[in-house]
């Protein structure tokens, strides 16, 4: 292994947990689908300035997508390059639907307190990234659009959304790549539109490793024109 | 084109508490009670309106547009169409709508996603972004940047394929057409009268708003 793919650590997240680190430029975070089915909601903030975040309108725009997969970079609402999707084997992730709030969850699938059920209490996205959010000094008001990795949305001709179901298998991964010093806060629960009527969320492997920075040949760059503009503003930012 | 539910409104504009006219590339911001009736008319089509609305008396609960595409299962907003919170309220419904449908996917122009979009000489041309900043420096009351997320865009088509592509088609709204929404509760509406002439959602001629209150019914 090259030394500029070494691991840097690898860690877990549990099932309806969630996960925060700030991945600095040029180190790569690879998410891993343990058991297969699982969701990992997601936030990502510039860490020099944290009013500076993931655009969903942003990312679809100047890409043209309304899905997510290797070649697509994640822009930040002032023209930046937070992430870019260097490697994915689930093929698309859904940066549509958002993240459920404690009063869906409870509808779905109950209650289940941490006084009857210790740590496998009942966990929501909404409740859980706004505790993450508020440890570095933001909160709900911050959370705009989460993106849910490893899930998928179809949308037919008249714009209903579907979910599809079995979408992720058991070992998939995606992997981001930091353009830019990037606090990233993960969310393992249920995707909001997950038919199955029981809590039960998923665990993700996550490892990080220092990767080379993007070449002028690199597939992110040259996908669009408009993310080799990306690029070089993002660039320019270090200079 | 489907999707769309075309209803006209009953209500007289002679009737109307509040009449006012927002020129392109002007922001607009004001409260609206619960019950009243909102208008906005295309007046003389094609012209994107990128909204925000916030509870007027809690601006972190705000619109919400993953939130009301998943309550709908529909990524279009029409007649009928509930328009969600962040904290899964339901802010105003549109009750009528003669254009047909609006977006919500698209966001607001800026100076930032113009460079990346159209090139980086375009710089310097005016936003919806830099007017909603404005707006909310002017309104103060705690609002800031951060609270400028994501926007629905009444007017404005962009469709999306079972492919997953996001496409910016010209405008399927015209002069007069017109979208009315109930408040649900109190909310802070903001408005950017939409300057983007790098694309097809203006017409590449961007034109006036008009903005009509009712007082509720009964």
């Amino acid at each position: 292994m090259a030394a500029e793919d070494a691991v840097l650590f690898q860690d877990m997240v549990q099932p309806g947990a969630t996960w925060s680190h700030v991945l600095k430029r040029g180190s790569a975070l690879r998410i891993t689908d343990m058991a297969g089915g699982a969701n990992v909601g997601a936030v990502f903030y510039n860490w020099d300035n944290l009013t500076e975040r993931y655009n969903m309108p942003d990312t679809l725009k100047a890409q043209h997508i309304a899905r997510l997969t290797s070649g697509c970079v994640l822009y930040s609402d002032m023209g930046r390059i937070l992430c870019s999707i260097t490697a994915d084997t689930v093929g698309w992730h859904d940066p549509l639907s958002g993240c459920a709030p404690a009063a869906l969850v409870a509808t779905k699938y109950g209650v289940a307190r941490y006084q009857e059920h210790r740590n496998d209490y009942y966990k929501n996205a909404y409740d859980g990234l706004s505790v993450e959010l508020a440890k570095y000094g933001l909160s709900a008001r911050d959370m705009a659009a989460p993106v849910n990795f490893f899930s998928k949305v179809v949308l037919d001709d008249a714009g209903d959304m579907q979910f599809i179901a079995g979408h992720s298998q058991a070992g998939a991964y995606v992997e981001l790549r930091a353009e830019m010093h990037v606090l990233a806060i993960l969310n393992t629960c249920q995707h909001p539109l997950d038919p199955n009527p029981k809590y039960a969320p998923k665990p993700v492997h996550l490892s990080i490793r220092q990767t080379t920075p993007p070449g002028p040949d690199d597939p992110c760059r040259l996908s669009r024109p408009e993310n080799a503009r990306g690029f070089t503003l993002t660039e320019r930012y270090f200079l | 084109m489907q999707g769309q539910h075309l209803v006209e409104s009953t209500l007289e504009v002679a009737q109307a508490v509040y009449d006012q006219i927002v020129p392109a590339g002007e922001p607009w911001i004001h409260e609206i009670r619960q019950g009243q009736y909102f208008r906005i008319v295309d007046m003389a089509g094609n012209q994107a309106a990128d909204t925000l609305f916030f509870n007027a008396h809690d601006y972190e609960e705000r619109y919400s547009a993953q939130d009301t595409i998943r309550a709908q299962g529909n990524i279009y907003l029409t007649t009928g169409t509930q328009l969600m919170s962040s904290q899964g309220h339901v802010l105003l419904t549109i009750v009528a709508d003669t254009c047909g449908r609006h977006d919500t996917l698209g966001g607001a122009c800026a100076t930032e996603s113009n460079m990346v979009r159209y090139g980086i000489e375009t710089r310097f041309m005016h936003a919806c972004r830099q007017s909603f900043v404005k707006a909310v420096i002017d309104w103060g009351r705690g609002l800031e940047k951060r609270d400028i997320t994501h926007n629905i865009n009444f007017f404005m088509n962009g469709p999306v394929t079972p492919d997953g592509r996001l496409t910016f088609a010209d405008g399927v709204s015209g002069p007069g057409k017109y979208v009315e929404m109930r408040a649900e509760m109190d909310v802070l509406a903001l408005i950017s009268n939409c300057p983007q002439l790098n694309n097809p959602c203006n017409a590449y001629n961007p034109t006036p708003l008009r903005m009509l209150f009712w007082e509720p019914e009964g």
